[in-house]
């Protein structure tokens, strides 16, 4: 079931990247796609290493869109930073919990927090970040700590 | 022309107008900032704020077309390679040794991870 | 038109990182210059495409948007390891035998 719904998938990525429409293209398109799958099946016999998407589609498309805002937002600042006449940078270097269950999630809450400019994800030790901020006010520590929430609230089985 | 026509021309003027100085500015900071921890900031403007911009004025730009998913497909895949890199960068040169200089009027936090290792010094330079 | 102050813009950004990977002063900014140099020549070769009106070079964007990645991440790798392929056993304090 998987294998053919990844070898559809690979076929219409095809079909969408190469927009020609004769059929020896479309034939070498679906020969492709189900030799990669193949491919891939052999190889999993060689490490059991499956991927699981444990999230909300709807809470995630949510998330994403709170995210984009978050980036224009930062954007400005950071851009108010750049171009002001005298740079008043107030860097700093510190810890934020995550919460996250799963490592994709996790993966998640670290990709935004770099996205988003002023802030980077620089270390990740057990279940906190070290966050390197280029200017840092008290603020910070609870944005960062509402994004962790929200990024939380996409995995499935939170409440 | 009509209204949903001009519309879509004012917004996609709009945001590649904003993508292109917000690239402009990310170089102008790479430049101005003073160290290399800065300067990921400053990188990092251009490759979220300006890419998205300018990606979304090319997509309103061609419509519905096949050229829009493959630029969305771009801006995905960029959305989600540009943060890794950057923290990629970030990381390695943590691990060799470099610290960022925290604010004077700043406590820096105690625990950084390899803080025992030395200060590198800037060679050849 | 519009593609044209895009093209320009974004000349002129990659003109200003280029300087950046010139002065330094260390290594990982030039890393880092690199990588945001592959950022803008991406939508560079995608705003020439649309400037030019060929669509196709929109592949070539994509193509070297995943070939920018590989190779930051893979310099980094070096950089840190001093080899490409399999890590015998990772060092506990890599920095240490810079």
């Amino acid at each position: 079931m998987r294998t053919i719904l990844s070898a559809l998938a690979l076929f219409g990525l095809w079909l969408l990247m190469s927009g020609i429409y004769k059929p020896l293209v479309v034939g070498l398109g679906a020969a492709s796609a189900v030799f990669a799958v193949y491919m891939v099946r052999r190889m999993d016999r060689v490490d059991q290493d499956h991927l699981k998407i444990p999230l909300n589609p709807f809470r995630f498309i949510a998330y994403a869109i709170w995210l984009l805002w978050e980036v224009v937002k930062s954007n400005v600042t950071v851009t108010k930073l750049i171009l002001a006449p005298h740079l008043n940078l107030r860097q700093h270097l510190f810890h934020v919990p995550n919460t996250q269950k799963s490592e994709l999630a996790e993966v998640i809450f670290a990709n935004s927090i770099t996205l988003t400019p002023g802030t980077i994800t620089v270390e990740t030790e057990g279940d906190a970040f070290w966050v390197h901020a280029v200017s840092y006010d008290e603020g910070d520590h609870e944005a960062l700590a509402d994004m962790d929430r929200r990024v939380t609230s996409i995995e499935t089985g939170a409440a | 022309m009509d209204i949903p026509a001009l519309i879509i021309e004012i917004l996609s003027w709009a945001s590649i107008v904003t993508g292109s100085f917000l690239m402009v500015v990310s170089g102008i900071g790479m430049l101005r900032f003073p160290d290399f921890w800065s300067r990921t900031h400053a990188a990092s403007v251009g490759d979220s704020g300006g890419m998205i911009l300018l990606i979304l004025g090319m997509c309103l730009q061609s419509g519905l077309t096949l050229i829009t998913v493959k630029l969305i497909i771009m801006g995905i895949f960029l959305i989600i390679t540009g943060p890794t890199a950057t923290h990629a960068v970030a990381n390695a040169a943590l691990v060799t040794g470099w610290r960022p200089k925290t604010a004077e009027d700043l406590e820096p936090v105690k625990g950084v991870p390899y803080s025992d290792l030395p200060e590198p010094t800037v060679r050849g330079e | 038109m519009m593609f044209l102050v895009a093209a320009v813009a974004l000349f002129v950004t990659m003109v200003l990182i280029l300087v950046r990977l010139y002065a330094g002063p260390i290594v990982y900014d030039r890393v880092l210059a690199v990588n945001a140099f592959g950022t803008a020549t991406v939508l560079f070769i995608a705003v020439l495409g649309f400037l030019t009106g060929r669509p196709d070079f929109l592949d070539i964007a994509l193509l070297y948007a995943l070939i920018n990645f590989v190779g930051t991440i893979a310099v980094l790798k070096f950089f840190r390891y001093r080899a490409l392929g399999d890590i015998p056993q990772m060092p506990a304090h890599p920095g240490e035998e810079r």
